[in-house]
């Protein structure tokens, strides 16, 4: 009999629960009824509701626009960030990629630098931490140029928007081996080193935000490519030899300015 | 009470130079002396933060996301308008200008809206400093779009994702004021209550989503950037989380809510699936660029899509307003769908659904290029639907989706309670009875940027804010409201959930005061709310307590809100006897069914004073008065 009146789909999930950050923490199975047409956070919506009434304590997930942009929701499914169908965050994926009596086992994103706050939120401060290192223009409300006087060759444009599709949800991080979060900076690095606008502060942002990174205690990055094909934000893997080459100018940049002076 | 605008003399060109001359500033090093307030990190607040802190003032920001960069403003795809009349297609600001005015059925404040036209070529500019990824033309210059309610392409794009990028660009620079300290960030703490002392607005009570602490922050002024409350339908595109709880809060302390029965259903969003379904996903209004709305013509129409053949499909908006066709405006749009749908003539699973086909774009311009225009939206869809609209036209429905009304405010943005100002989506200023598309990213970076870090500092250098400390009673008898409203939710431990609840008020809503009201409906919508709502405070069940991260407890807070915010909507939407923009009662109709002001009893704004529970509140007229334009009756045809 379905749980719930919701379809005719049977799943067995298995799901991190941990009360707090302190708490070890362990799976608890559930069986939930769920139909094809549901998104996964509707399947986990309805397991919420009959726990509540059940009187138990409901699961914790983040979530908000459930539009795929906003980038609060992410957990991993069957070791996979976001699900199986890659390309998407997990409040994209619906449950007609599943299939009766599929077993499913969910956990949170998994770093040391995401401490897990209950459940499968996840403190992901550290990524806002990063972006304060350098991620930005410094330009004063007030102080811009008339739009059309800074000309962006269509190519550039392109590749700044394919870097700066970033959602900041961490999947890159939680599916890396480890736990690097080089597809996020470098993502960042390049959509603003590709500008004509981000040219003055180039240097200087990719040695800030990849020594923030390191601080923060993720992993380095050994190219195992893990991140690019799970980013919701189809955030090529280019982005990182991009932040490598200007990591190294910006090195020795620091130690003789002009050395590189005038260099490409 | 009078209602002061404070609107300037002079005439609507110079008012905003004229404003900015005179207002009193506070000296730059005594700038640091003074804190700001800011609640919510979406292009309004962000803008604002990060601004206030370029000028040197303390800002404490907050927001109940775990990232600033989360705010809903995110999700915005199509666009945002600037008048920089880059194609030569003979825009200028008094166009953008007529268009907004025009489009929100003159129900706007005509001098805050040629402001908002007026600073929209310093938004792209500030915008594209920052560096963000807009649309290019080959030779280096910004692309532009056209959008609906409008004759010009005067709409700037990232791809599908303009609000991402615009609210990146607002973030960035708030994260950069982070770093150096002006700015302390509050990520995951949602404001509870406002406090005044000596009747100004001085600071706030917030509830870390964390650790269920309670704690309050004083400050010089208090800024509410936190959005609208379209989730009040329960089904909506607004994120899960949006709520009226700050506003409702600050109303609840004496901020006259303006309009609130002005509310924006979108005519392009994926049709409900179910009864589990958790929000309603919108398809970016450009896709009206390229593709074609149509219902069959017979009734009960049993071929598949791709046999239905021309003869036998309305194109219903390209007939009934040949010189907009499918970029007539949101309200006109959303409304024509659900005319062809109560004829029966919907599509999809209980008819409730148009045809939104570019077979004919396809052909025309290749799928490459839809696919480049598009390609995010399609794929979206196809994942949420399960069907290629490549292959097979979308299926669209109306969904409720932007809230025009809001706090009221003057000029200056600041509302009736003296150092409390509201900006973006949460203010009831720009767009009147309807919102046009690409207009939201404006106001939110308008008011960000360029309006309220120039207003607030005149309000402070206007002197006469005393000493205070979180001490003070007025914080302590917030805090404790606070708890006893926390225990009494916690506590009722009733039977039913808050979602349960919250499904049946937004039902309520929607069919009582959706897309058409009427008197009848909406005397059925006053007397079923209330019985709810006391329901709802004795029969709710909230598990868990208050001193730890329980996300059931904040959505039963704002849920509560919810509540009376509803039934506000609803008294509006009965005192108001016409029809503009998105209010449509249906006894005020032409004979082909378009909205029928009637300017001589409701050319005014409707400001709503909070009388305490169970009472009536108190309505207070601002008159709207039109020195440039002429009230005329909107057409698109």
């Amino acid at each position: 009999m379905s749980a719930n009146g919701h379809g005719g789909m049977k799943l067995t999930l298995d799901i991190w629960r941990q009360k707090n950050a302190s708490d070890p923490g362990r799976f608890v199975r559930y069986q939930v009824a769920a139909n094809e047409h549901m998104s996964f956070l509707e399947m986990l919506d309805v397991l919420n509701q009959d726990l509540i009434t059940k009187g138990e304590e409901p699961l914790a997930f983040d979530s908000d626009c459930r539009e795929g942009i906003c980038g609060m929701c992410g957990f991993v499914i069957n070791g996979s960030p976001h699900g199986p169908t890659h390309g998407a965050t997990v409040c994209q994926l619906h449950m007609r990629f599943f299939k009766d009596g599929d077993s499913l086992t969910l956990e949170p994103w998994r770093a040391k630098a995401f401490p897990i706050l209950k459940d499968l939120v996840v403190n992901r401060a550290a990524l806002d931490r990063i972006i304060q290192a350098g991620g930005y223009i410094s330009t004063r409300t007030g102080s811009a140029p008339e739009a059309n006087s800074i000309l962006v060759p269509k190519e550039s444009s392109d590749i700044a928007m394919e870097a700066a599709a970033c959602i900041g949800c961490g999947a890159c991080v939680a599916a890396c081996p480890n736990a690097s979060a080089h597809l996020f900076t470098s993502a960042k690095i390049t959509h603003l080193g590709v500008l004509p606008q981000g040219q003055p502060e180039r240097y200087t942002r990719v040695l800030d935000m990849m020594n923030q990174t390191t601080a923060e205690g993720f992993g380095h990055c050994t190219l195992m490519g893990e991140c690019e094909a799970v980013c919701p934000g189809h955030v090529s893997l280019e982005v990182i030899p991009r932040m490598n080459a200007d990591f190294f100018k910006g090195s020795l940049k620091k130690r003789d300015p002009k050395a590189v002076a005038g260099g490409a | 009470m009078a209602l002061d605008s404070r609107i300037p003399g002079g005439p609507l060109e110079n008012k905003w130079s004229e404003r900015k001359d005179h207002m009193k500033m506070v000296n730059p090093s005594n700038k640091r002396k003074y804190t700001v307030i800011v609640v919510g990190t979406g292009l309004a607040g962000g803008a604002a933060a990060a601004s206030l802190g370029e000028l040197g003032y303390n800002v404490l920001n907050f927001c109940y996301q775990d990232s600033p960069r989360r705010a809903h403003s995110i999700a915005a795809q199509g666009g945002i308008n600037g008048a920089k009349n880059y194609q030569n297609d003979g825009d200028s600001v008094y166009r953008l200008f007529y268009d907004t005015i025009k489009g929100g059925d003159f129900r706007a404040r005509e001098a805050n809206v040629y402001r908002l036209a007026e600073v929209s070529v310093n938004i792209i500019d500030q915008c594209a400093a920052q560096g963000v990824p807009f649309g290019r033309e080959y030779g280096g210059t910004l692309a532009n779009r056209s959008f609906g309610g409008a004759q010009v392409s005067r709409t700037f794009y990232a791809r599908g994702q303009t609000g991402q990028q615009l609210l990146l660009g607002a973030y960035q620079a708030l994260e950069r004021q982070v770093a150096t300290g002006q700015v302390k960030m509050y990520s995951r703490h949602e404001m509870l209550d406002l406090v005044l002392i000596d009747g100004r607005a001085r600071g706030i009570v917030v509830r870390n989503l964390e650790t269920g602490k309670i704690q309050s922050f004083i400050g010089d002024a208090v800024m509410l950037c936190t959005g609208g409350y379209a989730n009040a339908f329960y089904l909506s595109t607004n994120a899960k989380n949006c709520n009226t709880s700050a506003i409702w809060r600050a109303h609840r302390r004496g901020a006259l809510f303006a309009n609130p029965c002005y509310t924006q259903i979108h005519p392009t969003c994926i049709p409900k699936s179910g009864d589990y379904q958790s929000k309603l996903t919108l398809m970016s209004e450009s896709l009206r660029n390229d593709g074609r709305i149509w219902v069959p013509k017979k009734k009960g129409e049993q071929r598949p899509v791709d046999q239905i053949p021309e003869e036998d499909r309305d194109y219903y908006l390209e007939r009934i307003y040949p010189s907009y066709g499918n970029l007539a405006p949101r309200d006109v749009s959303s409304r024509q769908a659900k005319y062809r749908c109560d004829e029966g003539l919907g599509v999809g699973p209980g008819g409730l659904g148009v045809y939104l086909d570019f077979s004919e774009a396809i052909k025309r311009l290749g799928q490459n290029v839809i696919a480049e225009r598009y390609g995010n939206l399609f794929e979206m869809y196809e994942r949420i639907t399960g069907e290629n609209p490549y292959q097979v036209p979308m299926r669209i429905y109306p969904a409720a989706h932007y809230t025009m009304g809001g706090l009221w405010v003057d000029y200056d943005l600041m509302s009736n309670v003296p150092g409390l100002f509201v900006g973006g989506e949460a203010n009831f200023s720009d767009h009147g009875a309807n919102r046009l598309g690409a207009s939201a990213l404006m106001q939110g970076l308008a008011d960000g940027y360029f309006v309220l870090p120039l207003t607030v500092g005149d309000y402070l250098a206007s002197g006469g804010i005393k000493k205070a400390d979180t001490s003070h009673a007025a914080f302590k008898d917030a805090e404790r409201e606070i708890n006893t409203r926390l225990d009494k939710l916690l506590g009722a431990k009733g039977k039913r959930t808050v979602d349960s609840y919250w499904r049946e008020l937004g039902t309520i809503l929607w069919d009582e005061c959706g897309m058409a009201r009427s008197k009848e409906s909406l005397q059925r919508a006053l007397t079923k709310i209330p019985v709810l709502r006391e329901e709802y405070w004795k029969n709710l069940k909230v598990p868990g307590s208050g001193n730890d991260f329980n996300q059931e407890l904040e959505k039963a807070n704002r849920v509560a809100d919810f509540f009376e915010l509803g039934e506000l909507l609803c008294a509006d939407a009965l005192d108001r006897n016409e029809s503009c923009g998105g209010h449509f009662r249906t006894e005020y109709q032409t004979p082909d069914g378009e909205a029928k002001r009637n300017d001589a009893e409701y050319a005014y704004v409707a400001a709503w004073g909070w009388k305490g529970e169970n009472q009536k509140p108190e309505l207070h007229k601002e008159p709207l008065v039109y020195e440039k334009i002429q009230l005329a009756t909107r057409s698109y045809k």
